[in-house]
């Protein structure tokens, strides 16, 4: 049909009208869109900014080679090692459950470690590596190395693991390292980023725990950039971490093995103490456990079996275990007692075998008494009521000063775990501990080693060296940080008047070599290397009204833990000494039978710095030396153990 | 029947007519696709082959037709708009059926050089049929419930058609242009007013059922609505993209991070970099002056558009105009809000930016209907 002109103009302007609306709608979703890209693109930029980057640049970080431990002449004590283990990542793998379960075919998981593995994967960002298997063998990890294609997200790496190749030996003076655990991390306000590093090692006990911070060194990293599938594209920046610092010890490797070895499967410990500066060249702790077994993380019934041993082979009994320090103790009150002025060197006392006090008769260890006993003889001797006379004479508090300024009752601070402070009591402290007024009786226990008297074999290692230079030396354990020499002050002098010290070591000097001490069975034929010392045999339970009366029963006859301790303590050359020894056997028995023997050849040992010579043990003994010392399950010179010990 | 309602000796003839083309319109969709070269080159990583020069080769192939579409005398489509109307629902019906039996459910055509999408190519039939018809129609009937129905059928079987591919994109342009050219052509406002509340009381419906006893819908498809209307809900799965693609173009900020050097795309953590996520790679290489930059371009074309449309007095190249506007807008708005987070995910390409035969064709076909519409206007 025809239109009019003007039905047309109509028709045409209501067209118009309405693309103008519609030019209008579409204007306005224009600006909405340019509203959104101005929003993404300007007012967020920063904040997409930074997820581009995330999305675009992993930071990994470089674990930095865990600080050496040396001993004092740079052997091997503690060192890292090539690991080789596998490690995977949740954004690389995707189906996690089908990578792992492919893994299983190649390396043993247990259930137990699939658990692990998932929760660690589950706790962790989606791109940080989780170990799947450690400590694999070449054969293990070239296997998944080939199959690597079918194994998304997971890499075989080469890591560093701690490894103590002198194992036994030095678990208690360096400790071990373990996996980082919820614990560590507790209470620490800003974590080394390191610590987050699934298994990173980390010191748990002794050495490798207190020096952690000089041993771990920085963290580096590496910056790089992976692309959409986690796929690492390339490095874009790399910052090398700082190694952790090497450090020596005061300890002599060997020596160490030696008295470690010497000691045997005795529940014992053993101090050899430089007398001048210090220096612990031997610190033993028997029986021991092989550190490495912490490393790669103990089985149940290892563990298990440590912790039941009633020889206690996971405690430090050098600074942890504390005994009554028994005859050892006589120099300290025969020291408080000279310089006094109680006494002198000639004072006598007279010994019946006992002594009475009130209603209790103290006895003495010689039942038929020492008769007239001096100084030197009291020593020798270890006269007893000698003891109870003087000490009843000085008053505790005086003689409990000399303890202290001789080293015991003090914690001496060393980056070791669990260092006891052993007791030295007085007036205060018992009125402070139990309430109660000091008796006369508690300090004639007291006077010799008993009582309420703990010392660690450490402290009565410094005892001995502090009598044997006159100085009040300290201990130390690290002698070199990062090829830096610990400082040493020299030590001061004790203060103690030079003849007193002399008479005191001068019957310490006849404790061993005058045919009548108690340690003349220990002696050193060698002019150049003789030694002095005193022995103790300190009781570990009461003596009941009965066995007093009843008189001593003999150590043999009771169960292992209710023996007596031996203990002895010396140091050598007796005329300008060098090293101070200590020696503690728990229920060992006699000090001057069962400590005395051990004490002198470490002290040779150290002496010599090399096996003891057997001229230098009286010719009686040789023979039974010579077996001795070739019986040691000694470590051969490369650090190995003799194929003896493996066996 | 009526014809042209001018004068045909005013309408230019032969090489004349190339200098009645609207050039700059020409000149700004070059421009768009030459930026579209450039983001699929830097795509590809500074390969040409891969998809920079397929592209350039349709684009020029698609300017050819373009130009021939032009110079054919706008009656001739308007007459041709019936028979192109039933050659694409033939086309869909092909897919649809012998395409699902025979074809592995192609949505396409191969027609050796490309493959052709029947839905893309309904997008223009079915603009010019509608106004092909409003032209043929009595204005004062135009508002008729008989009159409407029609074209509201027109509108229904080929949008069904695809939504059955399923297409959801296409169909939605589909509905929407034709509903466009509808309000163009003058249909009373009352019918737009019942279906949009009708549409609105349905959702609100389903919504508001929810949890309660007379739920319409079950608790899996709302599930689905769910994460199709809220992709970030699923970070790894339907959000991925979307997070990503916002990342692209936020991490751009006011300038880019400079050709070439976009790491979302270049890293692949992009998706369909090439083809319906292409703007992203631009956000992020350019920056928002890129965004904006193509933003006015395509502001231009359809400032062209709308004008032309105006200007023409002849009733069915207006309404082919406005159409076609429409769909172009279409396809940039509903591109443009899913990769700025704003819309569901839903395939729709960005007009000659993004890599394809079929898009690219059909909006230079389209361009060339508009063109020849300017060309054979009653002056």
């Amino acid at each position: 049909m025809r239109r009019n002109a003007k039905d047309i103009e109509e028709q045409a302007r209501k067209v118009n009208r309405r693309a103008l609306l519609m030019s209008g709608g579409m204007a306005v979703m224009m600006a909405v869109l340019g509203a959104r890209m101005r929003f993404l693109g300007v007012e967020q930029a920063d904040a997409f900014r930074l997820l581009a980057e995330e999305n675009r640049i992993n930071i990994r970080l470089i674990p930095p080679a865990r600080g050496l431990i040396l001993d004092r002449n740079g052997k091997l004590i503690a060192g890292n090692e090539q690991n080789y283990r596998v490690v995977i990542t949740r954004e690389g793998a995707g189906d996690v459950d089908l990578v792992l379960n492919r893994l299983s075919h190649l390396i043993p998981l247990t259930a137990e470690d699939m658990d692990r593995i998932r929760a660690d994967i589950a706790r962790n960002s989606s791109f940080v590596p989780i170990t799947v298997a450690d400590r694999l063998d070449w054969d293990q990890f070239s296997k998944i190395a080939l199959n690597a294609p079918a194994l998304p997200g997971v890499s075989p790496e080469v890591g560093l693991s701690r490894i103590y190749p002198r194992d036994l030996d030095f678990a208690h003076v360096v400790g071990y390292v373990g996996p980082v655990s919820e614990k560590d991390l507790e209470g620490i306000e800003n974590p080394d980023p390191l610590l987050q590093i699934p298994k990173f090692q980390i010191g748990k006990i002794g050495i490798e725990r207190w020096m952690e911070s000089n041993l771990r060194g920085r963290a580096g990293n590496k910056r790089i950039e992976v692309n959409a599938v986690g796929r690492v594209m390339r490095e874009l920046e790399r910052i090398e971490g700082v190694p952790g610092n090497d450090m020596r010890l005061t300890i002599d490797a060997d020596v160490q093995n030696f008295v470690q070895a010497r000691m045997g499967i005795e529940s014992a410990a053993c101090v050899v103490m430089d007398v001048n500066n210090g220096d612990l060249i031997a610190a033993v702790s028997s029986p021991s456990f092989n550190p490495n077994l912490f490393v790669r993380g103990i089985s149940q019934t290892d563990y298990s079996s440590l912790l039941e041993n009633d020889h206690r082979p996971l405690a430090n009994k050098v600074v942890q275990g504390v005994y009554p320090p028994g005859s050892t103790f006589k120099m300290v009150t025969a020291l408080a007692a000279l310089e006094a002025g109680v006494i002198d060197i000639n004072t006598r006392v007279r010994c019946p075998g006992y002594l009475e006090y009130g209603d209790t008769r103290f006895h003495c260890w010689k039942r038929g008494g020492h008769g007239s006993v001096d100084l030197a003889r009291s020593l020798s001797e270890s006269c007893d009521v000698y003891y109870y006379d003087i000490a009843q004479r000085v008053g505790i508090d005086k003689i409990a000063e000399m303890g202290r300024r001789l080293g015991l009752g003090i914690r001496h601070d060393m980056p070791l775990s669990a260092i006891a402070e052993g007791n030295m009591p007085d007036r205060a402290w018992k009125m402070e501990k139990h309430q109660q007024d000091w008796r006369v009786g508690d300090t004639i226990n007291a006077s010799i080693g008993q009582g309420y008297v703990l010392a660690s074999p450490l402290q009565l290692a410094v005892m001995t060296a502090r009598i044997a230079s006159g100085r009040a030396v300290v201990p130390r354990i690290v002698r070199q940080v990062d090829g830096r020499d610990a400082e040493v002050a020299e030590a001061p002098p004790l203060g103690i008047d030079g003849s007193i010290l002399r008479a005191v070591r001068s019957g310490m000097f006849d404790v061993v070599n005058s045919d009548a001490g108690t340690g003349y069975g220990s002696r050193v034929a060698d002019e150049l290397m003789l030694m002095s010392g005193k022995s103790g045999t300190s009781q570990v339970r009461n003596i009941s009204a009965a066995e007093r009366a009843a008189g001593v029963v003999s150590n043999a006859d009771l169960p292992w833990n209710r023996r007596d301790h031996a203990l002895f303590v010396c140091f050598g050359p007796a005329e300008a000494p060098r090293y101070a020894v200590s020696v503690v056997v728990e229920h060992g028995g006699g000090g001057s039978s069962v400590a005395a023997p051990i004490a002198r050849d470490a002290l040779l040992r150290t002496l010599t710095g090399g096996m003891p010579p057997l001229t230098a043990y009286p010719a009686s003994q040789r023979g039974r030396m010579e077996s001795l010392l070739k019986d040691l399950q000694l470590r051969l010179p490369d650090g190995t153990q003799s194929a003896k010990s493996r066996a | 029947m009526s014809f042209l309602e001018y004068n045909v000796k005013t309408v230019p003839a032969g090489l004349s007519k190339v200098l009645y083309l609207n050039w700059a319109l020409i000149m700004v969709i070059t421009a768009v696709a030459a930026i579209g070269w450039l983001m699929l080159y830097s795509i590809a990583g500074g390969d040409i082959g891969q998809w920079a020069e397929p592209q350039m080769k349709r684009y020029l192939l698609g300017l050819v037709v373009m130009f021939a579409v032009a110079f054919t005398p706008i009656w001739f489509w308007r007459n041709m708009s019936g028979v192109a109307y039933l050659v694409a629902m033939l086309l869909l019906l092909l897919v649809e059926f012998f395409g699902a039996v025979g074809m592995g459910a192609q949505r396409w055509i191969d027609l050796g050089f490309m493959r052709l999408q029947p839905s893309e190519l309904m997008k223009v039939t079915l603009v010019m049929m509608l106004a092909a018809y409003y032209d043929w129609l009595d204005d004062k009937r135009t508002s008729r419930p008989l009159w409407v129905l029609i074209p509201v059928l027109l509108i229904v079987a080929p949008t069904v058609l695809v939504l059955m591919q399923p297409n959801l994109g296409t169909s939605v342009m589909l509905l929407a242009a034709g509903a466009a050219v509808m309000f163009a052509a003058g249909v009373s406002l009352w019918y737009f007013a019942a279906v949009g509340a009708m549409v609105g009381g349905i959702v609100t419906a389903v919504f508001t059922s929810r949890g309660t006893p007379w739920q319409l819908l079950h608790d899996y498809q709302y599930t689905r609505i769910d994460t199709f209307l809220n992709p970030g809900a699923d970070p790894l799965g339907a959000g991925y993209n979307i997070i990503q693609a916002k990342i692209a173009l936020g991490s751009g900020g006011w300038t880019g991070k400079g050709f070439m050097q976009g790491t979302q795309s270049r890293l692949n953590f992009l998706p369909e970099k090439h083809t319906d996520f292409i703007f992203t790679t631009l956000g992020e290489e350019f920056g928002f002056v890129g965004a904006m930059s193509l933003l006015v371009l395509y502001g231009l074309v359809l400032l062209f558009f709308m004008v032309a449309a105006i200007q023409n007095k002849d009733r069915f190249s207006s309404l082919l105009i406005i159409g076609v506007a429409v769909n172009f807008f279409l396809y940039l708005a509903v591109n443009l809000s899913m990769v700025m987070g704003m819309a569901p995910v839903v395939g729709v390409p960005l007009p000659f930016l993004s890599y394809g035969g079929s898009a690219t064709l059909v909006l230079l076909v389209a361009v060339g209907l508009v063109q020849s519409a300017i060309v054979h206007r009653p002056r």
